[in-house]
């Protein structure tokens, strides 16, 4: 049953990552990128990541997301892009399609089962996903942590200086 | 036999990494482009948590934390120079990007 799930959302991930390539729209690859996420989401929450899905929601299509459409209606994008050359279309896909078959190569040859850390599902479930995730984060990871915030401000402030009308 | 392996998330999130390969190549929008790096991003993620889930260890889902405050700034800072561009070229794709061409 949860096999079967899991197909029917894996499924929709690689449609929809499909049409965010394909469609001639960036509105529309907008949408579907969306529903990439989404699915995304779900199977965080198949792998008892409850917080990971709540801010994959929040932040990927919350923001960045809104972010994206908000900048292609901004800029008024409705004439379709002209085609890339069949050349380098077909190149591209060869690239992608030999990345695809050596991760696929790794995924076959590789082996998880002998290493085992100490959080099981029980220790999520009775201890909170979110509780382990900042336990984690303002202990080990608390350097990385104040240097995401200085990234954060440094995007802000570019951004704002990029945009200026002139600087 | 008819449980989710950490191999089928894997297979799932190379599929999307690959697509957004793909997209990056072939694609002329820059927004598009900047899309399929997100896809990218969201298939590397996607490997973070399963692996993150069955071995038990916490560390991947803190990068995944970090992966998404990344593209947040990387979103923030991208959007704000192709606005940039698009007003001096008044288009985004990117054969026009060829300020810095040697």
């Amino acid at each position: 049953m949860e096999l079967l799930f899991f197909y029917l959302v894996a499924l929709v991930a690689v449609l929809s990552g499909f049409l965010v390539i394909t469609c001639k729209s960036p509105i529309n690859s907008a949408i579907s990128l969306v529903m990439t996420f989404f699915c995304l989401a779900i199977f965080y929450v198949m792998l008892h990541a409850p917080f990971m899905a709540a801010i994959q929601i929040m932040v990927y299509a919350g923001a960045i997301i809104v972010l994206i459409i908000f900048v292609i209606m901004l800029l008024n994008l409705g004439t379709a892009e002209k085609a890339r050359t069949t050349h380098s279309l077909a190149w591209g896909s060869v690239v992608g399609a030999l990345m695809m078959l050596l991760a696929m190569t790794f995924i076959k040859g590789g082996d998880t089962t002998s290493v085992q850390g100490e959080i099981t599902n029980e220790m999520v479930a009775q201890v909170g996903h979110t509780e382990l995730i900042g336990q984690a984060m303002f202990t080990n990871f608390l350097l990385p942590f104040e240097i995401a915030s200085i990234l954060l401000l440094v995007a802000i402030v570019g951004a704002v200086v990029l945009t200026k009308r002139e600087v | 036999m008819f449980t989710v392996t950490v191999h089928h998330y894997l297979v799932v999130s190379a599929i999307l990494f690959s697509l957004g390969t793909i997209g990056v190549l072939t694609r002329r929008n820059a927004i598009v482009i900047f899309m399929c790096v997100e896809l990218m991003l969201n298939g590397v993620n996607l490997s973070f948590i399963a692996l993150s889930h069955f071995l038990g260890n916490m560390d991947g889902q803190i990068f995944v934390f970090f992966v998404m405050t990344v593209a947040a700034a990387e979103a923030a800072v991208g959007l704000a120079l192709m606005i940039a561009f698009f007003r001096n070229k008044e288009s985004i794709d990117v054969e026009d990007f060829n300020l810095l061409k040697w």
